[in-house]
């Protein structure tokens, strides 16, 4: 005990995990975004021939667990875990695919911060030498999230700008004793940080001070600066959070803007359906797993913070007057494995 | 959650002054437009009954019944929600608005069953607008009745 911890929130793996495979799966209005090319599977139909929207999501969580296992050439026997959650009440898009994935099961609730939740616990497990491989995944949807927080889908209301869409995605990652890289390095585990905002309609400004309280914590407990890093990467502040997070990261005297970027901006068209951008546990699973997990191997970056966010409501909560606590959990990735430890 | 810390204050009120606000001008044109253009389209229907002989207060009955099915109609088509999106208030405060909102709840809850489902949700987003329409109308018209007894 002791040196695999630094600082106050943080965990520096000792035998850092390699991320060996991604799979994802995303619905028609993300495949008809910026990042179309790098998704794995785009469905069509974003009922994707269930009965039910969130049968939908579940399947697509299932088959990038299928389609994980297949490109790394496992089969479920050889996988220890799986971590996985979802925003619908009582995880069910996660538990209902885990019916049919014999493996071990962790359900997490981060809101949309599960994705790197779950590389975490996952990338413990792992270096803690209690799994050899474990499975690693997140999903949202559209029409199940909007029927859950907000309007049946079909209502005719208008959005401000600061509202966000809910990704329609699922993204899976296998974590990996040893392996080709990239490796999760490191870890900082973010507290839930409530600063008062209370409009459903604006969860970028909810989130924004998580992610940077988070950010600001991993540098302290690590002793890196931001040039540490190629990127700094947020799950789904949206344009509206990012521009929040900057200001308030140069207000404590760390400037990002020129290695800063967001996956609820990455991954739609702007327009009149995203507003301020993407959201969802989906988002930043999809957009690191499609987009900057094949950079990483390439090496086009070499040293990633992902920072996925999670607005932790419900709709009980906001229809009681609460605000709106919020978290953010940080994953270190790099392609290179690292020589000097901690 | 209680009084806002002086903290959180300082942040909700520094974060607000820097959300994007909506575009009024943009959303009150569009409101205005297509606002315009149900009333009228309400209008040649009415002008439609009038012409088949009946008087301009028969008419209303069968001209709402029109304008209630084919709002009805353009939500079951996934049509109403993108105009919505468009016109906001246009849209919204017309009747075929008042059908929108509750064919769409009893289209999407048809899943949990007819009876917990459609039956129990169909008034999600109406029923505060009959309660609150009705107790208004109720008040306006006791005034009314003292008024002029």
């Amino acid at each position: 005990m002791g040196e695999k911890r630094v600082g106050r929130n943080t965990i520096i793996f000792s035998q850092p995990p390699a991320i060996v495979a991604t799979a994802t799966t995303v619905g028609k209005k993300e495949g008809e975004g910026p990042l179309a090319k790098y998704f794995d599977q785009v469905i069509q139909d974003s009922l994707y021939g269930e009965s039910t929207w969130e049968k939908a999501e579940s399947k697509m969580l299932l088959e990038s667990v299928q389609r994980v296992l297949q490109k790394a050439n496992y089969t479920f026997d050889q996988i220890h875990f799986m971590f996985s959650g979802d925003l619908l009440n009582q995880l069910t898009a996660s538990s209902f695919a885990a019916r049919e994935i014999p493996v071990p099961f962790y359900g997490l609730f981060g809101a949309c911060s599960t994705f790197t939740e779950g590389l975490a616990l996952g990338g413990m497990a792992v270096d803690g030498g209690f799994a050899q491989r474990v499975l690693v995944g997140a999903s949202s949807h559209y029409q199940t999230a909007e029927r859950q927080f907000r309007y049946p889908t079909e209502l005719g209301v208008q959005k401000p700008p600061t509202a966000q869409r809910t990704v329609t995605a699922a993204g899976v990652v296998i974590l990996e004793s040893d392996g080709p890289g990239p490796y999760l390095t490191a870890a900082t585990i973010g507290r839930v940080i409530d600063m008062g905002i209370n409009d459903p309609m604006d969860m970028g400004s909810a989130m924004a001070p998580a992610a940077v309280h988070t950010i600001i914590q991993h540098f302290q407990d690590t002793g890196r600066k931001p040039d540490y890093y190629d990127l700094i990467v947020t799950g789904d502040l949206a344009s509206v959070g990012k521009n929040l997070a900057e200001d308030l990261l140069k207000k404590e005297g760390y400037d990002v803007t020129d290695r800063y970027t967001d996956c609820g901006i990455l991954i739609y068209k702007p327009d009149a359906d995203t507003q301020a951008g993407g959201s969802g546990c989906g988002c930043s699973a999809a957009v690191f797993c499609s987009y900057f997990y094949p950079l990483l191997q390439e090496g086009k970056y070499r040293r990633l913070l992902l920072v996925s966010t999670g607005a932790l409501m419900s709709p009980t909560t906001y229809q009681q007057g609460e605000t709106i606590p919020a978290i953010a959990h940080a994953v270190a990735v790099e392609r290179d494995y690292p020589e000097e430890m901690g | 959650m209680g009084k806002l810390t002086r903290e959180q204050e300082v942040y909700k009120r520094w974060a607000n002054a820097r959300k994007p606000k909506p575009p009024l001008l943009r959303n009150v044109l569009a409101a205005f437009l297509v606002g315009g253009l149900i009333c009228t389209l309400g209008q040649a229907v009415l002008n439609y009954f009038i012409s088949l002989g009946m008087n301009a207060k028969e008419a209303g009955g069968p001209t709402a019944a029109v304008m209630i099915l084919l709002g009805a109609l353009l939500t079951g088509l996934g049509v109403y929600d993108r105009i919505g999106r468009f016109a906001g208030a246009g849209s919204v405060i017309p009747i075929t608005g008042f059908a929108n909102s509750i064919v769409a709840p009893a289209l999407e809850f048809k899943r949990e069953g007819y009876v917990m489902g459609v039956g129990a949700r169909m008034f999600n987003i109406a029923g505060p607008v009959l309660v609150y329409g009705m107790t208004t109308a109720w008040l306006v018209g006791l005034f009314y009745w003292l008024i002029h007894k």
